[in-house]
């Protein structure tokens, strides 16, 4: 192979794409955070709701998991403008992201919702709860024990998968100051192996600090391996 | 909005439609021969990763650290990693081959562990079974696991099949001549992104619904032992 | 000779040591039985015969030949030799009845199917199921898969066979179809080990008890002698306390 590596250039640069490591984090959580407020509504809805409300949350479960998320901030990045809305590449990759994740997490947390029984909430009601207050003390606490597994998993989705796709808008998350440094030294090879150990490390940080937290909290036992 | 409206009859023309046709079908054949090839390799994978022996323990440990590190890399990263290492091999490759490359490195590693989770799934004591009558490990594997281990291989294989179409459209970054590749061209041409996205959405839907449906049908069936017994009836073990 | 000489023989489980010592002798014809307390290690000295479980000392030989279970050629000999019944049945769930009994004697064997086929009716008359040979495992009681169990180590042709509690895991109404068939087999001679703890049945058909208890073989004797007069302190205490019911 007539290629020679150097990794000093990388070296010198790594504070950069710590900062990118960083905004994947952060970008990731908001990301996970915002899909799962939107997961835990819709699965309500789907669980409970009255047909009016369950058609358009299904329309949109379907349609958000069978479409690339790519073409999902795509669409968002190139026609967002044609209404007038002029958004960041961060902002759109957020919104992307978030409805994305929303929808993937409805699957998840509706899994959850249809294992607990009728009786329960029926209790529930008897007692005088609203709905509002019987997903809050009954349903949740139930079911979150047994998705967590699945929540944690896709986490390291949204981090890992989800994120990196910002590289393509031009957001400097960690695979876009990759290029963004490639770019400039030439140096592509160095650079994306390296970024490849930083996801791995990121992913392993992640998966270790959630099992922790579920063992911690649920007593649960998430897979690391 | 009108501007949209007005761009209609010119973007659903016969040429544009063709492009997209062609490259539905470059989408769909990267998906095919990265779900095809990407089993068979997982499948070898698992096998090996299976060895017994202290002097197979370099062999396990290399199967387990491919299948844990590219499961933790976006796969665009993989493709651009593929891209690059090639490229610095051989600088003629085509671009194609490239990204059959990196669809497969990456789909080996979910497969992997989707496989190795089924064969897992088979009480042990089948194994043990099979290797008191003299059983080898493949015969075991082959003739006791496996038809035991499909029906739990089988959902999650197809719910991995469905976002691995999703995922080709990662590809188009290196120039490939798929889906999300035509449909940023034509948003470059001028074609309103509304539009053209929601087109090439409508595209991918149409690709990955049906496989969807599939797999929730499928998941009903071998749920259950009859279901599961009429699943094997089409293969004789 | 004995057809099967154990001497010294000792297994861990990891760093716990199941079998401290067993050294027993076996006639060809003769059936002994294995009993004693739970733990005590019955059944990993058939797993052993078996090459489930390693043997970590001493030596086994079957009819004179001594067998080194770290050789796997000389596994697949012991294993060619003998057949061993799980307390389980551990019946290939993804295979009928007469698929279970004669895939091992076809493919690894390698006998003409056909021979094996009718050989495999025969025996599954003999253990009473010749009109099961279509069945699935998930369709039969846990009696008829023991049986099961049986015919397919019978297919096998073995020189021993290896009984692991065989009607353990069986609701009480099944139990005796099981140990008819073994009675059926004892009288056409086939050597066997039987680990039970059907101690009437033992003693009806054993023609040696030997009592273990934490990895080392007690006391050895005929049936008559051990149940009526145990020699030994813990044998007694054993004896005692079973057979108060």
């Amino acid at each position: 192979m007539d290629y020679r590596f150097q990794y000093g250039v990388v070296w010198q640069n790594l504070d950069a794409l710590f900062q990118g490591a960083w905004l994947t984090f952060q970008l990731g959580t908001l990301s996970f955070a915002g899909g799962a407020l939107i997961g835990l509504i819709c699965a309500a809805i789907i669980a409970y709701g009255p047909l009016l409300m369950r058609l358009p949350v299904h329309i949109y479960v379907v349609a958000i998991t069978n479409t690339p998320a790519l073409i999902q901030i795509y669409f968002l990045y190139y026609g967002l403008p044609e209404f007038g809305i002029r958004l960041s590449s961060e902002a759109c990759l957020l919104i992307g992201l978030i409805l994305n994740a929303g929808a993937y997490l409805t699957l998840i947390m509706r899994a959850g919702f249809l294992s607990v029984r009728r009786t329960e909430l029926e209790a529930g009601l008897v007692l005088g709860m609203s709905v509002v207050q019987q997903i809050r003390f009954i349903v949740v606490p139930h079911i979150a024990k047994s998705i967590y597994p699945a929540l944690a998993n896709f986490f390291i989705v949204i981090l890992v998968m989800g994120t990196s796709i910002g590289s393509i808008i031009g957001v400097d998350e960690l695979t876009g100051q990759a290029i963004n440094l490639s770019s400039v030294n030439y140096r592509w090879l160095e650079y994306f192996t390296v970024v490849a150990l930083i996801y791995v490390v990121l992913t392993f940080v992640a998966s270790i600090g959630l099992a922790l937290l579920g063992r911690w909290a649920f007593r649960v036992r998430a897979r690391i391996f | 909005m009108e501007r949209l409206l007005e761009q209609i009859p010119e973007f659903f023309t016969a040429a544009n439609m063709g492009l997209l046709l062609e490259a539905a079908y470059m989408t769909l054949a990267m998906t095919v021969m990265g779900c095809l090839i990407g089993f068979g390799l997982a499948f070898i994978l698992v096998y090996l990763r299976q060895t017994p022996g202290l002097w197979a323990l370099p062999l396990r440990v290399v199967c387990i650290t491919y299948v844990e590190f590219f499961r933790r890399i976006p796969f665009l990263v993989i493709v651009y990693l593929v891209l690059f290492f090639i490229q610095a091999l051989t600088p003629n490759a085509s671009l194609f081959t490239i990204a059959v490359i990196a669809i497969c490195l990456y789909s080996v590693a979910y497969t992997a562990d989707i496989i190795r989770g089924g064969l897992e799934s088979v009480p042990h004591t089948q194994i043990e079974a099979a290797r008191t009558m003299n059983m080898s490990r493949l015969q075991t594997l082959i003739m006791v696991v496996l038809p035991q281990a499909w029906p739990v291989i089988i959902p999650p294989a197809i719910a991995f099949a469905v976002s691995f179409i999703k995922d080709t459209a990662l590809v188009s970054q290196i120039g490939v001549f798929e889906l999300a590749f035509r449909g940023k061209e034509l948003n470059n041409q001028g074609y309103s992104g509304v539009l053209v996205f929601g087109t090439i959405a409508l595209c991918y839907f149409i690709l990955s619904f049906p496989l969807t449906l599939l797999g929730q049908h499928l998941e009903k069936r071998l749920a259950t032992p009859r279901g599961q017994r009429s699943a094997r009836k089409v293969r004789r073990t | 000779m004995p057809h099967l000489a154990v001497n010294g023989v000792r297994a861990k489980y990891g760093a716990h040591e199941v079998l401290r010592g067993i050294s027993l002798s076996i006639e060809k014809g003769e059936i002994a039985a294995l009993i004693g307390p739970s733990g005590s290690g019955k059944s990993t000295v058939l797993r052993a015969l078996v090459g489930l479980t390693p043997i970590t000392g001493g030596h086994v030989e079957i009819a004179g030949e001594t067998i080194d279970y770290r050789n796997a050629n000389a596994v697949r000999a012991a294993r060619d030799r003998m057949a061993i019944v799980f307390q389980q049945y551990n019946l290939f769930q993804n295979m009928n009845v007469m698929r279970n009994v004669t895939l091992a004697p076809i493919k690894i064997k390698h006998r003409p199917k056909i021979e094996v086929e009718a050989e495999a009716r025969r025996i599954l008359d003999l253990v009473g199921l010749g009109d099961k040979h279509a069945a699935y495992p998930d369709q039969l009681s846990g009696g008829q898969q023991q049986r099961v169990a049986i015919a397919r180590a019978l297919a096998l042709q073995p020189q021993i066979l290896l009984l692991d509690e065989v009607t353990s895991a069986l609701d009480p109404e099944l139990v005796n179809e099981v140990l008819d068939t073994i009675r059926r087999l004892a009288r056409e001679g086939m050597t066997m080990i039987i680990v039970s703890h059907e101690m009437a049945f033992v003693r009806e058909v054993a023609n040696k008890v030997v009592f273990m208890d934490r990895g080392e073989i007690i006391e050895t004797g005929a049936p008559k002698e051990m149940f009526d007069n145990p020699k030994t302190d813990r044998a007694r205490d054993f004896f005692g306390k079973i057979l108060r019911h």
